[in-house]
């Protein structure tokens, strides 16, 4: 079989329907959607060839916001580039600053301590909440919800920044993990205020899937919609939520079972139909088992230091190698992929964003449906741009 | 996981003619990677994802890199007899490296739950040769982050499908992540009409790429 039978049909030529004599019944229209659009998340551009209200072909535009992260963290210390990674994905900065901790303790091979590693734990799954309610608030509103759903989500959102604000001084860009530990220790007040939004969660996601779950207009317009088959999404490397509505029990929690998630007892939540209802239910559920290991975590925190003593801030310089570190984003696999040359900064310092990945097949889920049924498959997909276009 | 070794003996009976390196990796806790020859590397990428013991299905991670062309030392140790005593004494070894870009492929088993095996391939040099099979016929996931390679780095992958420019514009000249991209003082698309601005940016524009 030649290499190029497989090739997926990219740039082909598109013509309207023809009606039983052959000829065109119609005009195709080429629509240029974003970038400043309220549905794209940011400043994403979808060119969408309309026949009628068909969706004909689809090509994503990308690189609004290119600032070529990658080249400033080769420019930059190791240390340095924390920050920047808040501005990746920057609902979920804490997950971003693990993504890259971790990466950088491989490759200096350092340990991590036992609070430390717990403290990272409930961030990372505080971030977890907050960005599928958020996404969800965000998707409802793509299909006309205007308002409600997003308000109550933001609501929610807020208590949750409101803890990450108490303990790293910012609501979003947090700057918090540091290579060998977390930058400050969280205290006994703190712990107590964040079992107490733990706790709290379940009701409000009850409630929440009371509004949504089974309305009928959700329902109408989310099952059955862009379907991604089981053996596309994992070629396509599809991740995240995204993968496991396709019914691939891929979890890198439970897969890599990095930091301390081979403790914490949880579930994965998949799919059956890979629709969108599909992915909606398993960030619901996904957020569910979030609170099972927040609470845990919250129980088990043991004290102690939160920092390695031997960990070096400044002058830190890794021995040569390369090495790629992954974690479980909210948004599927982020990975970091670096290379040491002995010197104060990175000689590669490489991002995998999964949202931007996650686009690969955007054309193949949209095709066929209507204009407006495109929002809704791309706030399923759920992109940032900080990320998608780095 | 099969070692590396192990799927290198399996790749060469059953891939004859390829060439295959293993790169080493001074890191402990990263991975060592397989060198492949681009001609034949579309034939191992498709042997490393069919085979049933390995089923590398998932291919995680594109990315380019950059080495220019470059002088390396490197101290070896050595022996010499001065006088009847043997003495150890550290030699500087300076070898020439020949610039050329680098692409690796980050492969991970979704249904065997393994990995990575890391896959990498280079170019002749950095200016003329710089085409590369693409992977994307085996993995979609390629797709995008192949095309920010050739958008950022100057590869041109063989038999991608829609090789276009992806974060930078269409005509946009030069490749930023290479080393020794000059970023203009300019940043406008157009440049501006003034004239100073102009003269300025023309004069930095010229990013003459060395082999």
């Amino acid at each position: 079989m030649s290499a190029l039978a497989e090739l997926p049909p990219k740039n082909f030529e598109v013509m309207p329907k023809l009606d039983h004599a052959g000829e065109p019944m119609g005009e195709l229209l080429e629509v240029s959607m974003g970038p400043h659009h309220p549905s794209t998340h940011g400043v994403f551009r979808m060119d969408v060839v309309l026949d009628g209200e068909e969706v004909v072909k689809l090509k994503p535009v990308f690189g609004y916001l290119h600032r070529n992260h990658e080249k400033i963290g080769e420019n930059i210390s190791y240390l340095s580039s924390m920050p920047y990674t808040d501005r990746l994905d920057y609902f979920c900065s804490m997950t971003n600053n693990w993504a890259y901790a971790l990466t950088i303790e491989r490759l200096a091979g350092l340990a991590v301590p036992e609070r430390a590693e717990y403290i990272r734990v409930i961030m990372a799954e505080l971030t977890r909440l907050q960005n599928h309610t958020c996404l969800i608030g965000f998707f409802v509103q793509d299909m006309g919800a205007l308002g409600t759903p997003m308000m109550y989500a933001f609501r929610e959102r807020e208590k949750i920044l409101d803890l990450f604000e108490a303990v790293s001084g910012a609501r979003m860009m947090c700057n918090y993990m540091r290579f060998g530990g977390v930058r400050v220790d969280v205290d006994d007040a703190w712990l107590a205020q964040a079992k107490k939004v733990t706790d709290e969660y379940g009701k409000f996601l009850d409630e929440f899937e009371t509004f949504l779950s089974a309305n009928e207009i959700l329902l109408a317009r989310t099952q059955g919609v862009g379907v991604i088959p089981r053996e596309l999404a994992i070629n396509a490397s599809i991740t995240g939520p995204m993968l496991r509505a396709a019914g691939v029990d891929y979890d890198l929690r439970k897969v890599d079972k990095y930091g301390i998630y081979g403790r914490f007892e949880f579930k994965v939540p998949l799919g059956e139909h890979s629709d969108i209802y599909d992915r909606y239910m398993v960030r619901v559920l996904e957020m569910r088992e979030s609170i099972k290991i927040l609470q845990q975590a919250l129980a088990a925190i043991p004290a102690g230091p939160f920092m390695d003593p031997k960990a070096k801030l400044r002058g830190f310089r890794p021995k040569p190698g390369e090495v790629y570190g992954r974690v479980e984003g909210p948004k599927g696999e982020l990975g970091f992929y670096i290379i040491s040359d002995g010197s104060p900064n990175p000689y590669r310092y490489r991002v995998r964003p999964p949202s931007f990945i996650n686009l690969t097949i955007l054309e193949d889920m949209c095709l066929g449906h209507k204009v407006a049924d495109a929002v809704v498959i791309l706030g399923s997909v759920d992109i940032v741009l900080g990320e998608v276009d780095r | 996981m099969e070692t590396l070794e192990q799927i290198k003996t399996r790749l060469e009976k059953e891939l004859p003619m390829t060439q295959l390196d293993i790169v080493a990796n001074d890191c402990p806790a990263g991975e060592r990677s397989l060198l492949v020859a681009a001609p034949s590397a579309l034939a191992v990428a498709r042997f490393l994802r069919d085979d049933s013991q390995l089923k590398l299905d998932y291919c995680s991670n594109v990315t380019g890199i950059d080495w220019p062309q470059a002088t390396i030392k490197t101290k070896v140790k050595k022996k010499v007899a001065v006088g009847g005593v043997e003495k150890e004494i550290e030699e500087i070894v300076e070898t020439l490296r020949s610039g050329h870009l680098e692409v690796v492929y980050h492969l991970y088993s979704m249904a065997l739950k393994h990995g990575p095996v890391v896959l990498r391939m280079r170019t002749e040099n950095r200016t003329g040769h710089t085409h590369l099979p693409s992977l994307t016929p085996l993995w979609r996931g390629a797709e995008l982050q192949e095309r920010e390679v050739f958008d950022l780095y100057g590869v041109i992958f063989d038999g991608h499908p829609d090789l276009r420019r992806i974060l930078m514009w269409d005509g946009f000249a030069g490749f930023p992540m290479r080393r020794d991209y000059v970023s203009p003082d300019d940043f406008e698309y157009e440049p501006t009409p003034h004239d100073e601005v102009l003269e300025q940016a023309r004069k930095h524009y010229p990013t003459e790429v060395k082999a």
